[in-house]
């Protein structure tokens, strides 16, 4: 219903202020068909600070978790929004700095007087933000996939529902690889924190499937030619298992291929090495039959189900996971269907606890809390999850697909089961 | 692998950070030595060399080569002009005073890399080489059966990659030759020894540092638009050639052209070799303290005179 | 009044100003200004090297990261309580600015920018390198429980503003001092006219160390009170950008003024910050202004204010 009215895709705060002035109005319009109950509540929007990384290095990802996050948005806003008020997305950009981005979530709680932050993907960013969050009790929605949350490292006032984490992630890839690929794993990462992650949460799991881990290869930050630290993959190698982040992922991958040249192991790699990247791209024909994770399948899959299709639609991502308007612009597939998902469950979450106002932040967190199963729906186009309250934690299935012809095949699904591990905190422990 | 390809696929690799490094650096050191500033916007000017390579190769996009060829003709002339107009309109205004130089600069960085991102957008996007065939790379031991040609797994280059060292020399030949043979390079280095001088010769200084401001900023864009088929053209992708010219041209020894090469094949040889040895975080971490240390022990550079 | 008084006064003048602050402003603001008093320590560090000693280093991002970590690490570890945390982290920066100063004053002008540039840049790397503890760029929280002093919990907006204006205090009447003796005029004089200090008799070598020294520990005084006050600690604000950003305060403020990298910090904070509720494009927002400044207030804000009107500015 009022579909034109109530769209609220804001990029900046002044188009924010403005689109409050209309939405406001259509709201209070539109309430009294939404049953009797609404009429006694304010109209107010509801606010949700959405912490984007718009410039610095994780900007590729943000622009793509700005359209998903407003796409969703709008989606709730056509279905008549959450208790019946508007949903206003208040996007501040973090600048991929820890230090703006607490500062950015401090603006949303005490000068924007959001409801909620929400958003961000880098984990340092994420690390750099939540004690603040924390300390002015304001529910802070990560869609990181670090392993930050449930690792117990951060506090009662942040929790990731809408994407897995890299723990879970990482372990359930072991049985596929040595089943499939080989044992013999030689992992390059790049040597920060997310990297370390793939390394020692993988070693350990392939271990336990009888596999080895024979060489671990961590890449510097900022380094931009890699072909020097290939002589290091030993002989007897396997498989190679390839994770990097930034804007160097291209000329990484390009160069293993040059590397290897005609004669390459089988090589398994983390979508995040080709995020935003097409897999066309030249030089990356050797990619042909290697195998990558994908949080979620970037290229529509025959068995496509509707909920894929419809979420596809709304955020405006064609079939081979780019921009429906420019071919040429590959979306972050894998990754912002979080942002999606999310937002879903603040709303779920939020209509669970009558939430009103910033008085009812701690209602909204056991609400979130009491989740567990969350169904394959549009609301979930990813897929199925199971969400641990206590860890604050989203557990799902994760894809392995194969390239092939050009395109990313679908060749596995992990179960849900996979991805467990024991839970390292009770948060709903700690006081609000 | 071995001992001995490792070291020659690290050699390799060195000479060619060592290749673009030269031209970058060399860009910075002319600015450097004839006008004193510290231009911190430098390692933008390379970004942009490499964004308009990859926006000259998109619009032609006949050929690779074609479309490669008219990225180093036009990137580096842009650039240039850009830079001059910069020159005119900032640096002149503000006498040249290194401090407010340094400011204006970091405004110029923040400028250029915001517009970069609003036009050109955050993804990195690739150039295609003009040609990049995988060349094996053959290497001998003693066996069994006495000395033998091998071809280790995985030791090879790209026919780009050599090309591109290629393509250094002869660009830094060139400068070399106007720099020593011309009346351009005479003026250029009457300014840097004294310039109240060189203007009672009725040198034109002002015009004098436009064109070296425009000339050390096509440089950068040269080198970029050679690496823009090996990495790609990234509006972040400024920063490190920006630190590592930095640190080129003063272990180079201030104003020093041939210093500048000197230091730059040190740096990008010891960045590639000093990884064979040791694990690539420690590696970057024990190159950086050599490198200081060098500063340390010499503060005038390796080519520079004492006292300065 | 002689400028002796007048500085004083000036000084106390800030402090009651910025106590004054607290009262006036919403809590957006007093949260922003909690921030900007301790990096404006930084900065102030930062200046007295810079704007009084003329030595400009593109190194300080280690003093900063060294109080950082030695706090951070130490509470993580060891459990120490916040102000024996604080204290190892002004030793740690001790310990680094004196290992640094010594050998990079063995350089002069573009050389030691390079050097402290260098030394910064082995830094954040080995902060990367020992990733096992220091969880590298990721970093790691101290929780909000373990950030109580002395019965008072500093994650309180009052008590943080409190503790980040007695810390800005502190620093602020330090350099007010400093500048004022002989010790500080004996900067000033080597600043101007290295040669001519040294045929005087001064001790240059030594007192620039000092210097170094002095300025280390107080930007790790603020990269202490960072963590301790905003509960993280990371290897970005051991990169470069971090080094490059007191001297830009600094330059912004006014070099070799007191009060400029405090007027410096918070100007590019809210130049930042208002530009981006304004405009994505704040980052050019904030270029064409730094742009318009270098071209209309070359000293720097505090500077311009110097050379107009007040020229007994300290």
């Amino acid at each position: 219903m009022n579909k034109k009215n109530t769209i609220i895709s804001s990029i900046t705060r002044r188009t924010a202020l403005k689109a409050l002035g209309a939405g406001t109005i259509v709201a209070s319009g539109a309430l009294p068909r939404l049953g009797g109950y609404a009429q006694a509540q304010s109209s107010e929007p509801i606010k949700i600070g959405f912490q984007v990384h718009r410039t610095g290095i994780g900007a590729a990802y943000g622009r793509w978790y700005d359209r998903t996050t407003n796409a969703a948005a709008q989606r709730i806003n056509d279905m008549g929004g959450i208790n019946g008020r508007p949903v206003e997305i208040i996007a501040e950009d973090d600048g991929t700095d820890p230090k703006r981005g607490a500062e950015v979530v401090e603006k949303f709680a005490t000068q924007h007087g959001c409801d909620i932050a929400f958003g961000t993907l880098f984990s340092h960013v994420v690390f750099g933000s939540a004690p603040r969050a924390g300390e002015l009790k304001i529910p802070y929605f990560v869609v990181s996939e670090g392993h930050h949350v449930a690792s117990g490292k951060l506090n009662r006032y942040t929790l990731q529902p809408g994407i897995t984490d890299v723990k879970s992630q990482v372990q359930a890839m072991a049985p596929f690889v040595s089943d499939n690929l080989g044992k013999k794993v030689t992992m390059i990462f790049p040597d920060f924190a997310f990297g370390h992650d793939h390394r020692d949460y993988f070693s350990e799991a392939i271990e336990r499937q009888g596999g080895e881990v024979v060489a671990k290869i961590a890449i510097p930050p900022t380094e931009t030619s890699f072909t020097k630290y290939f002589p290091n993959i030993p002989r007897d190698t396997e498989v190679v298992y390839h994770v990097m982040v930034g804007p160097a992922v291209l000329t990484f991958v390009k160069e293993l291929g040059e590397f290897f040249g005609p004669s390459r192991p089988e090589i398994f790699g983390f979508i995040d090495s080709l995020e935003a990247v097409d897999i066309n791209s030249p030089g990356l024909e050797f990619l042909e039959g290697t195998y990558f994770w994908e949080g979620m399948p970037r290229y529509a899959q025959p068995d496509q189900t509707s909920h894929d299709k419809a979420y596809r639609a709304a955020v405006g991502v064609d079939d081979n996971g780019a921009s429906t308007s420019d071919a040429k612009d590959v979306s972050t597939f894998a990754h912002m269907f979080g942002c999606w998902e999310t937002l879903n469950i603040v709303k779920k979450g939020m209509e669970a606890a009558d939430y009103k106002g910033p008085d009812d932040r701690a209602k909204l967190i056991e609400a979130v809390e009491a989740m567990s199963d969350m169904p394959l729906s549009d609301d979930h186009p990813q897929g199925a999850k199971l969400f641990n309250g206590k860890t604050h934690q989203a557990f799902g299935h994760q894809y392995i697909s194969k390239v092939k012809d050009g395109r990313l095949d679908l060749s596995h699904t992990t179960s849900i089961e996979d991805t467990f591990y024991d839970d390292e905190v009770d948060y709903t422990k700690q006081p609000f | 692998m071995d001992f001995g390809p490792h070291f020659l696929i690290a050699s390799l690799e060195g000479a060619i950070t060592a290749a673009i490094l030269a031209l970058t650096a060399m860009g910075l050191s002319i600015v450097f030595g004839v006008m004193r500033v510290v231009n911190v916007a430098h390692g933008e000017f390379y970004m942009l060399g490499a964004v308009i390579a990859w926006w000259v190769a998109h619009l032609i996009g006949i050929h690779p080569a074609l479309g490669f060829v008219a990225a180093l003709l036009l990137a580096p002339l842009l650039v240039g002009v850009l830079a001059a107009a910069a020159d005119k309109l900032i640096l002149q205004k503000i006498g040249y005073d290194p401090d407010r130089t340094i400011v204006g600069t970091i405004g110029l960085l923040y400028i250029i890399q915001q517009s970069t991102l609003m036009t050109f957008g955050p993804d990195a996007r690739p150039v295609q080489p003009p040609f990049n065939t995988r060349l094996s790379i053959p290497w001998f031991e003693f066996g069994d059966n006495g000395f033998e040609i091998i071809w280790p797994w995985g030791l090879g280059t790209t026919s780009y990659k050599l090309f591109v060292i290629f393509a250094a020399i002869v660009i830094l030949t060139g400068l070399w030759a106007v720099m020593t043979r011309t009346k351009i390079g005479l003026i250029m280095r009457a300014t840097q020894q004294d310039n109240e001088m060189a203007r009672a010769f009725g040198v034109p200084v002002e015009r004098v540092y436009a064109w070296v401001f425009g000339l050390g900023a096509a440089l950068a864009a040269a080198g970029a638009v050679l690496v823009v088929p090996i990495q790609q053209a990234h509006y972040l992708m400024g920063g490190d050639p920006l630190l590592l010219s930095f640190i080129v041209v003063i272990i180079g020894g201030l104003g020093s052209l041939p210093g500048t090469v000197i230091a730059a094949i040190f740096i990008g040889m010891s960045d590639g070799i000093i990884s064979v040895f040791f694990s690539p975080t420690l590696a970057k971490i024990i190159a950086t303290l050599v490198v200081a240390m060098v500063l340390v022990f010499r503060p005038q550079g390796l080519l520079g005179k004492a006292n300065p | 009044m002689t400028d002796t008084r007048r500085s004083q006064a000036l000084h106390a003048g800030v402090i009651l100003l910025l106590i004054a602050l607290f009262f006036v402003l919403p809590a957006y603001h007093v949260g922003n200004l909690a921030r900007i008093l301790v990096l404006a320590v930084y900065a102030m560090g930062y200046n007295l090297l810079f704007g009084y000693t003329g030595l400009l280093s593109l190194g300080h991002a280690l003093f900063f990261a060294a109080g950082m970590y030695g706090l951070g690490m130490t509470m993580q570890f060891f459990d120490l309580d916040p102000a024996t945390a604080f204290g190892s982290g002004l030793i740690a920066a001790l310990v680094v600015s004196a290992v640094v100063g010594f050998l990079a004053l063995r350089t002069s002008g573009v050389a030691f920018m390079i050097v402290t540039l260098m030394f910064a840049q082995a830094g954040y790397l080995t902060i990367l390198y020992f990733g096992e503890y220091t969880r590298g760029d990721e970093g790691f929280v101290i929780q909000q429980a373990e950030r109580v002093f002395a019965g008072f919990d500093l994650t309180g907006p009052t008590e943080r503003y409190v503790a980040a204006l007695l810390l800005f205090s502190v620093c602020f009447s330090l350099i007010a001092y400093i500048v004022q003796s002989p010790f500080g005029r004996s900067l000033v004089a080597i600043r101007e006219n290295e040669e001519r200090a040294k045929m005087l008799g001064y001790d240059v070598v030594r007192h620039k160390l000092k210097a170094v020294i002095i300025s280390g520990v107080m930007s790790g005084a603020a990269g202490a009170g960072y963590a301790l006050l905003f509960g993280y600690a990371g290897a970005t604000f051991a990169t470069v950008q971090y080094s490059i950003l007191p001297l830009l305060w600094v330059l912004l403020g006014g070099a070799g003024v007191t009060i400029g990298p405090l007027i410096g910090t918070a100007f590019m904070f809210y130049l930042i910050d208002y530009s981006s509720s304004i405009t994505t494009a704040y980052m050019l927002v904030a270029g064409v202004v730094l742009v318009l400044l270098t071209l209309f207030a070359p000293q720097g804000l505090a500077g311009e204010i110097r050379k107009r009107a007040l020229p007994w500015l300290p």
